[in-house]
């Protein structure tokens, strides 16, 4: 397998359990490539960074105003 | 989020499909329960496509407002979640385009850039890239750092990894097919990774490996 045929299958690893074949396939690739391994787990740690940290958090006062907001037009319609 | 309920027969009721049904009677309460559920998700997806507090405040405000306007054409077969996701994409949208005076905006733009397919920063990073910045220096730099890709990736990057939506979900809420989500994603992964390698990278890469002589 080549890095760029690993890469393309990189969500096979990210994601969920793939089929055994092709999964001791990237892992026989990822063995001997350790470029395809930096890759794959600074990935993996790219969507656990964004997935633990409240980029855009909505505030109690913000969040009161924008539901008065809401349903005052709703009841409107 | 709510788990389904048990109804009568033997067909699992998602309960938004309940309060959908009384909020479609004209019961407020029901519908606000529903605006409670989704608004902080709402505001997140929002800004990740319009990057604009804003924009993202009045977003919110309108895809409840025509989610309620159009309740009665809600049909049980998709997660209510899903429905409101694809009307705060379709406004987001709008507010983008309105923000670049009329210039035209899909999701579709800026996606077919070869940018990103190929790795190029291969060196490691630190084991705790988190424990490098502060809390906000890193909010900041994981802002700045998405900001910097097409629309169409960063949408299905906040809906498949950040929200958790299946890959099915994702192309079911954007209109696109399996494939082209998966492709999408891909790149903005990668794209990413390669951005924020030069925050994360080991500062002290030589002297370990030199260490380990």
């Amino acid at each position: 397998m080549t890095c760029t045929e690993f890469l393309a299958q990189l969500d096979e690893m990210l994601d969920q359990p793939t089929s055994a074949p092709l999964r001791a396939d990237l892992e026989e690739h990822l063995r001997s490539c350790e470029h395809c391994e930096i890759t794959l787990n600074t990935t993996r740690k790219t969507i656990q960074i964004y997935r633990s940290h409240e980029l855009y958090e909505l505030p109690d006062d913000l969040r009161d105003r924008l539901h008065k907001a809401i349903l005052a037009k709703c009841r409107k319609c | 989020m709510s788990s389904p309920i048990q109804s009568q027969g033997t067909a699992e009721v998602h309960p938004d499909v309940l309060l959908v049904e009384r909020a479609r009677q004209g019961d407020m309460q029901a519908f606000e329960k529903l605006v409670r559920q989704y608004d902080r998700q709402v505001f997140r997806i929002a800004q990740h496509i319009v990057q604009n507090r804003e924009d993202a405040e009045d977003v919110v405000q309108d895809a409840f407002l025509k989610a309620y306007e159009k309740l009665d054409q809600f049909q049980g077969n998709s997660k209510f979640y899903t429905w409101l996701v694809r009307i705060a994409v379709n406004e987001s949208l709008m507010r983008l385009r309105k923000r670049r005076t009329g210039r035209m905006v899909s999701i579709d733009e800026d996606v077919e850039t070869e940018e990103g397919s190929m790795p190029r920063d291969l060196a490691d990073w630190s084991p705790d890239p988190e424990a490098l910045y502060g809390q906000s220096e890193m909010a900041d730099i994981l802002r700045k750092t998405i900001q910097g890709l097409p629309p169409g990736f960063r949408v299905v990057f906040a809906l498949r990894d950040v929200e958790g939506l299946s890959t099915e979900e994702t192309a079911e809420t954007l209109g696109l097919s399996i494939p082209a989500v998966k492709s999408r994603l891909l790149r903005a992964r990668l794209q990413l990774r390669e951005r924020l390698a030069r925050y994360f990278k080991r500062r002290d890469q030589k002297k370990a490996q030199d260490g380990v002589k």
